[in-house]
């Protein structure tokens, strides 16, 4: 690997220059570094150093290395990391230092600057300011690649994973030189797997593993390119807690073999119970880093939030006899495979109620919605919205009569980025007043509301003008969130409302939903969080392979039997029907 | 707002001469490497036109318009129609063989051969989104075949109903009847030919399509599926009629394109008349970036540069064809420069936002901002 040799010499001249970083505790703030990020743009640069490397490269620039005092046993070091990144929280003067061996966990609300702290590390994208050293030595990533070869792997929270490969193949895909593509690369999958406990056959289908197991997949990816630091972005966001317990012992064994992981949650129990060391991040700085024997998960919540933490709650029960959206049997049946993707639905909700539904993703709910919402015709199976039968209409015509909708994905289902926030609000009322009068856009009508939204709701933005995608994640959806309450909506169907925003929108969209259940709304609650379930809902279903599987009263359930009944692990949920 | 606004002006402005900086570069370097009179070039490309030469350009401009247009319509929805150029010469073709047959008197001739042109025009399109909705097969495979068809089949129906003009190899449907011609209106002062009258029906159709657009819910329905089909979906739209509906609007427009040279000069459909003027709206819409005035402006340098090229070969010694070079150079310049400029926008607007509010935050601390 001489191409890292101008990289590690250049480095080495530079850290001799940084202050020892020994000694620091909690306040991981050093001044900033003088070497600015780029000094190397050129000189770093190989046309050719792709994935596969990592091992050669860390033993071969290994000798290289200065004498930094600090860094024999510091995996990773970061300081000063700072990064302007319009619209979206920048990282301001990030610093801490994670020892090798360790499982370090970055906690942060969503928005912190978490994921961008993390797209750094990984070569996804470059800081403005600061400096980043591994292994005590400084370097400069300008791609993924850099960061492999440097030792450094990512699991991401969506999997990237080719269904229809098998587990061997989806491990060779882009690493092919390494050992291979055959029986070379089959064995050293079996030795990480047996070396770390993974328990990963080579040569099953990926389609045919569950979540954990591809998540184990994912993880053995990154070692099988020789990743000697391991980032996990949200790991356990995608699981039910009897797999986070799993996932929790295959990271203890990775420690125990000398790797170092990076770990990136806001599940604080979960990062007191696996951590050896804590950094909290709020509105993109670090905080503090903790011992977590230190805190408990309260403190460590203030922390991240700077203030009281909500919590979600309903009151007392408003839930009312009068039906209002009912759905009987909706069957769907999917293209190509044997098993149909929502098979035999049938729920009933009244006003002044919050039915909750609980499922690990990709179990049918993202296709109940749009059954509900006319966006996908069901195989069969109705829909009444009161007494009339609805299963017929399209999507206009049930937002019409008073379905408001927080889609899924709301930069893609909710908003034209490209739009200004009052274009925004027309959009999914096309056909309602203010926005229009008659077969006309009432742009007047639109922009006056709009102003009203933006202060009943709290959206923060210098105007009405200004276009959707550059505010915030939380802002964008209290705009939505504001824009669907102002029709005067009988059921509001809600899917993940609250996911990537931050605290204080989680909160004020938590009691919207709560004011508006009082006054006699029907919620279909869609989360992955199982608490916001819990504490809104008034009934929570469980939703396995297209079925209800079971009922459960959230004053009484808690979030492991909800995560039992979820991959379909408990036999005693009760049938609904 | 008043400086919101004239930042956006500036970057609208910024593109287009920033492209036609790059062509006028690029093409001086082409000429100098060919060994060509670069100067001589230039001083007969700018030179000041003569009354009669504004009168073609602003023929030429008309016709160019009234294409762009109609490529436009489909552009603000993400809907490529490739086929503006076969529907516009199926068009033309029905026009003229209706307008021939004189059935009605002078301006109800004129105004029943528009509605079976763009009848025509949308009938042609229409294949092209059954095709998409149903078939799922690429606006933009199946409006490039279509264009090949039309030409087939447009020259197959001419020699089925043609006349031969005496004294001459060319061929031709009926002329239409004096009475239907239009002799064209006298607005450029000193210049012995006239203006299209026709160009009353391209302002109109530029006031109808910003109209449309802008200000009405089919034209935001049209332009949320442009932006955005997913969110067009999830807002209620059926995207399938859009496209349908906005596919034949296209082609209907595009039906139109050829009533100017019809009724303005050729006088009938025949082996001569001027062809290629859908492509060269596809290009004239990416210029004049769908804007019904910025369109208007592209139409006129692009018809400018047509004229002016006439004189090349006289008073320079060029070929003529250097105006395609320097056209084409335009418009990879003006594409590359808006995506530029755009991404420069949504930045700068990300900027000032995350600006404005860090500066109301300070000035009110609150508890817990909400940054992210």
């Amino acid at each position: 690997m001489g191409r890292h040799g101008p990289c590690g010499a250049v480095a080495s001249s530079r850290a001799v220059s940084v202050p020892s970083t020994a000694g620091r505790s909690d306040r991981c703030r050093v001044g900033l570094v003088t070497s600015g990020p780029g000094a190397l743009t050129t000189a770093a640069r190989s046309p050719n150093s792709g994935p596969g490397r990592g091992v050669v490269a860390i033993t071969a620039s290994a000798p290289e290395r200065p004498a930094t005092p600090a860094g024999a046993d510091h995996a990773v070091e970061l300081e000063g990391i700072t990064k302007r990144f319009p619209g979206v929280v920048a990282n301001k003067d990030i610093g801490f230092t994670v020892r090798k061996g360790t499982v370090h966990a970055i906690v942060g609300e969503n928005g912190a600057g978490k994921s961008t702290l993390m797209k750094i590390l990984y070569g996804v994208q470059r800081p403005d300011e600061g400096t980043i050293r591994i292994d005590g030595r400084e370097v400069h990533l300008h791609s993924p690649a850099d960061a492999i070869d440097e030792g450094i792997g990512m699991v991401f929270q969506h999997f990237q994973l080719a269904d229809n490969f098998t587990v061997l193949e989806n491990v060779v895909l882009g690493a092919e030189k390494l050992h291979g593509i055959g029986e070379g690369a089959r064995a050293e999958i079996r030795r990480i797997s047996d070396d770390y406990g993974l328990d990963i056959d080579p040569d099953a289908l990926v389609e045919d593993l569950g979540v954990g197991a591809r998540q184990r997949i994912e993880i053995l990816k990154v070692l099988y390119r020789g990743a000697k630091i391991i980032i996990l972005d949200e790991p356990t966001a995608v699981l039910v807690p009897q797999e986070v317990d799993e996932l929790f012992d295959n990271l203890r064994e990775l420690k125990s073999e000398g790797l170092t992981v990076l770990f990136i949650s806001h599940k604080l129990d979960e990062v007191l119970s696996v951590a050896d060391t804590i950094t909290v991040i709020r509105r993109g700085t670090t905080v503090k880093t903790v011992e977590p024997s230190s805190v408990n998960a309260r403190q460590l919540a203030e922390l991240m939030v700077g203030a009281e933490l909500p919590t979600p709650g309903t009151e007392e029960s408003t839930v009312t006899d009068r039906v209002v959206l009912r759905t009987e049997g909706i069957v769907l049946g999917a293209a190509g495979a044997s098993r149909n993707v929502l098979d035999g639905i049938s729920l009933t909700i009244h006003a002044g109620e919050v039915l909750g539904i609980a499922g690990v993703e990709g179990n049918g709910q993202a296709e109940l919605v749009e059954v509900i919402m006319g966006m996908r015709e069901p195989t069969s199976g109705l829909v009444f919205l009161g007494d009339t039968d609805i299963s017929e209409w399209r999507t206009r015509e049930i937002r019409e009569a008073g379905v408001a909708y927080i889609p899924e994905d709301r930069q893609r289902h909710a908003l034209l980025l490209e739009a200004p926030l009052w274009e925004n609000r027309i959009l999914g009322h096309q056909t309602e007043e203010p926005n229009v009068r008659g077969l006309i856009i009432n742009a007047a009508g639109a922009k006056a509301d709009t102003e009203r939204i933006v202060k009943e709701y709290d959206v923060r933005t210098p105007s009405i003008n200004v276009k959707a995608g550059s505010l915030s994640g939380g802002n964008q959806q209290k705009l939505i969130v504001g824009r669907e309450m102002s029709h005067r909506p009988k059921v509001l169907v809600a899917a993940h409302p609250t996911r990537g925003v931050d605290v204080g929108a989680q909160a004020s969209i938590w009691d919207i939903i709560r004011q508006a259940r009082r006054e006699g709304l029907a919620v279909l609650l869609i989360s992955a969080d199982l608490e916001e379930l819990i504490g809104l809902s008034d009934t929570i279903q469980v939703i396995l392979r297209g079925r209800l599987t079971g009922t459960f009263d959230p004053d009484t359930v808690t979030a492991e039997d909800l995560g039992a009944a979820m991959t379909g692990a408990a036999g005693g949920a009760e049938e609904t029907r | 707002m008043s400086t919101f606004s004239a930042r956006k002006l500036l970057l609208a402005v910024a593109a287009p001469v920033l492209a036609l900086v790059v062509a006028f570069i690029v093409t001086s370097g082409i000429l100098l490497v060919l060994g060509d009179p670069v100067v001589e070039v230039w001083q007969t490309l700018l030179s000041w036109p003569k009354p009669r030469q504004l009168v073609q350009i602003v023929n030429g401009a008309t016709v160019y318009y009234i294409s762009a247009v109609a490529v436009a319509v489909g552009f603000r929805m993400n809907l490529f129609n490739i086929g503006v150029d076969g529907q516009y010469r199926i068009a033309v073709f029905a026009g003229a063989a209706f307008a021939g047959q004189a059935w009605f008197p002078g301006p109800l001739n004129v105004l029943l051969t528009i509605v079976v042109a763009m009848v025509a025009g949308g009938l042609w399109a229409s294949i092209a989104a059954y095709l998409k909705v149903r078939r799922g097969i690429s606006e933009v495979i199946s409006t490039i075949m279509l264009n090949a068809i039309a030409t087939g089949v447009v020259q197959w129906l001419l020699l089925k109903i043609a006349v031969k003009q005496p004294g001459s190899n060319t061929i031709s449907t009926k002329p239409i009847p004096e009475s239907s011609q239009l002799s064209g209106l006298s607005l450029i002062p000193g210049a012995t030919n006239k203006v299209y009258t026709l160009i009353l029906l391209a302002v109109l159709v530029g006031v109808l399509y910003w109209f449309v657009i802008n200000k009405t819910r089919f034209g935001f329905d049209l332009r949320a599926t442009g932006r955005s089909e997913s969110a067009a979906v999830a807002s209620g739209v059926k995207v399938p009629r859009m496209v349908v509906t906005t596919m034949i609007a296209s082609g209907a427009l595009a039906g139109l394109v050829g009533m100017p040279l019809l009724f303005g000069q050729d006088h009938s459909y025949g082996t001569t008349f001027q062809a290629g003027l859908g492509f060269a709206g596809i290009g004239i819409a990416l210029l004049g970036r769908n804007h019904p005035l910025g369109i208007a402006a592209a139409a006129l340098l692009w018809s400018f540069l047509d004229v002016q090229s006439n004189a090349l070969q006289i008073r320079a010694g060029v070929a003529s064809e250097v105006v395609f070079i320097i056209q084409g150079v335009i418009l990879f310049a003006v594409v590359i420069a808006y995506e530029l400029i755009r991404r420069a926008d949504v930045r700068l607007e990300q900027q000032r936002v995350a600006r404005e509010l860090a500066a109301t935050r300070s000035d009110a601390p609150t508890p817990e901002g909400a940054t992210a």
